[in-house]
């Protein structure tokens, strides 16, 4: 990785002498006024639109109605939070976010690494492309389409794996998957799997186009087949990559976690199949209670920071370039 | 290394061979599920209900498509999807890579600050329920630009985009500005024609992004059926059918014949959904892999 390239430093002592801090900066200004035009809207934007909705956490403290003005709000202090961490319904919805976060995560991560190992292995370039891009392709396909497919795929009457476990004399009668609770988070992970597995192998692919084929002759030399050229040569030298990405999604945990499980659940599996996010629609939206809704949204944006921080802070221990 | 070839080891051979089946199972389990999709879309509805359709229809028929592109609901929600996705695409890509100029240019006095306010808001936002009030505040509810506004910016597309740029020949910007060019005309004239390839992949991500979503148009424009969106007209038919085990509302396809049952009609509508992305991305997909791994984990 290239060293970052040194900022020009904006301390005082630029300041040309007999010039004000003020006077400097104004004619800095004027002389970047462009710049300062091409980025005004955007600082407008985003202060509208991804900060202005901070202003409605206030609502996590007070009894919220619609109606009335946001000041004169019956204020009620952690009164929900209270609510929020006694009620047996949002632990679970919390279990269920981390269970099913952590399923995709692992399986996202050992099947992209070792799809990316035996995609270098293969020696027919034109096969290696072929394979790629059609494992490409389900990550540009929406969720909802992904889930009618899998839907399909596991249907009790034509799916391809009830179909192909009969045939096999694995089971009797045909397993109605989204009828028991206990297939729920399986059919979430491996779903997820199979629809991120090809897009995730790019950046291992690219890192190990890097590696230096030297490496890889010393090795034979010294009698390395195949395979321990694969453990002892590509794998380390994807370790800073791995464990990059790895930092990267554990802030991620509590944000993983909505559209399929909102498409592909249902009452049977509901107790397993909520997750904070769907929590928060259906308190929210459905029911009206914002107030509720927003401290459960509050809680998960500032547990994802707080896990954020920790994530820099061991990347920076370990000597990994930092995230933030 | 070539004149090793003829040496290889019995292990070696075993190897190459074990994976490449492997390769064409993961080929087969990723291509399967579509290809079953299709023959059922193009298989007589009540027929299919009998089993058995794997990759090829049994009794062929266009009857599905035709009572898609007859109900008048999907045809506008079509026409939805593929406004925003042009619209979106062009107003994002534009706004995402000037916002990429200006925080490229290191004189910018307010880099640090800027770029810090926008890649915080990566890993952390108001939430559903304040942003739904802003949205409504600001009167974009059952409006169609509350499909183009709020994303006008992609901060991830950002650093791309800026990465891209940084690494373009500084020299070249310099003498720009030596001749009198201000900013905007650099980055019109200059940035953007040499940024073809990785504009090319942003835009593809952006125009992907557009076409797959769905709950902004649940959130925002349930209350009014002209604006709601292809996907989400998929999800609501798909909701109803699949998990609940109850039945699609087919009705309202029903005027054409009685030969479609929901599950024709979610395999047909679900090969129109696909279809515009399966067709345009193997010519985009050679920019994309460079693009990405350019801009990458990087920041």
């Amino acid at each position: 990785m290239a060293k970052k390239e040194l900022q020009p430093s904006l301390k005082t002592s630029h300041i040309p002498a007999g010039t004000s801090w003020i006077g400097y900066n104004l004619s800095r200004m004027k002389s970047q006024r462009q710049l300062m035009w091409m980025s005004f809207p955007f600082i407008a934007f985003i202060a509208i639109f991804a900060y202005g909705p901070l202003w409605g956490w206030l609502m996590a403290f007070q009894n919220y109605r619609p109606g009335i003005g946001f000041m004169e709000q019956d204020w009620v202090g952690l009164d929900h939070f209270r609510t929020l961490f006694t009620d047996p319904t949002f632990l679970r919805v919390i279990r269920n976010t981390l269970a099913m976060s952590l399923i995709s995560l692992f399986l996202g991560f050992v099947g992209s690494i070792g799809l990316a190992l035996l995609l270098n292995e293969l020696r027919m370039i034109l096969f290696k492309r072929v394979v790629q891009t059609v494992s490409y392709l389900p990550h540009f396909l929406s969720w909802i389409i992904v889930t009618g497919i899998v839907a399909n795929v596991l249907s009790t009457e034509t799916g391809i794996v009830n179909v192909l476990l009969t045939k096999l004399g694995l089971i009797d009668a045909p397993i109605n998957f989204f009828a028991e609770p206990k297939y729920f988070w399986g059919i979430v992970g491996l779903s997820s799997m199979w629809k991120e597995i090809g897009w995730g192998t790019i950046i291992y692919l690219a890192a190990m186009a890097s590696i230096n084929p030297s490496l890889y002759e010393a090795a034979s030399i010294d009698g390395a087949g195949r395979f321990r050229k694969m453990f002892n040569v590509t794998l380390p030298s994807i370790k800073p990559t791995i464990i990059i990405l790895l930092i990267i999604n554990v802030g991620n945990v509590l944000n993983a976690g909505f559209e399929i499980q909102y498409l592909l659940g249902n009452g049977l599996v509901q107790d397993v199949s909520e997750t904070i996010d769907i929590f928060v629609l259906k308190y929210g939206i459905n029911l009206g209670n914002y107030s509720l809704a927003t401290a459960a949204g509050i809680f998960k944006s500032v547990v994802s920071l707080v896990l954020i921080f920790i994530a820099n802070g061991i990347a920076k221990s370990l000597g990994e370039e930092r995230l933030i | 290394m070539k004149r090793f070839s003829r040496k290889r080891s019995l292990g070696d051979s075993i190897f190459s061979i074990t994976n490449g089946i492997f390769m064409l199972l993961v080929m087969v389990v990723t291509l399967y599920p579509f290809l079953n999709t299709i023959a059922v879309s193009f298989n007589n509805g009540l027929d299919t209900i009998r089993g058995g359709i794997y990759l090829w229809p049994r009794e062929w028929t266009l009857q599905n498509y035709v009572s898609v592109f007859q109900n008048p609901n999907l045809t506008q929600a079509a026409f939805i999807s593929v406004a925003r996705t042009v619209v979106g695409t062009v107003v994002q890509l534009f706004c995402t890579a000037m916002l990429a100029y200006v925080l490229s240019r290191k004189e910018y006095m307010f880099n640090k600050l800027v770029t810090t306010l926008f890649v915080m808001t990566m890993y952390f936002s108001g939430g559903l329920i304040p942003g739904y009030m802003l949205i409504k505040q600001v009167g974009l509810l059952n409006s169609f630009w509350v499909y183009i506004i709020p994303g006008l910016i992609g901060v991830f597309n950002m650093i791309v985009i800026r990465t891209y740029i940084q690494g373009l020949s500084e020299g070249l910007i310099e003498s720009a500005k030596m001749d009198g060019a201000g900013d905007f005309r650099i980055f019109m004239r200059i940035v953007l024609p040499l940024s073809k390839p990785v504009l090319a992949t942003v835009a593809l991500f952006i125009a992907v992004g557009q076409w797959n979503s769905w709950f902004d148009s649940m959130l925002y424009t349930a209350g009014n059926r002209n604006l709601t969106t292809l996907q989400y007209e998929l999800m609501k038919l798909l909701s109803s059918a699949t998990s609940q085990g109850g039945t699609v509302n087919v009705d309202s396809f029903k005027n054409v014949t009685n030969m479609v049952t929901p599950v024709s009609i979610r395999a047909a509508i679900t090969v129109v959904t696909a279809m515009p992305i399966v067709l345009l991305y193997p010519f985009l997909q050679k920019y994309f892999v460079t693009g990405l791994t350019i801009g990458g984990v990087k920041e």
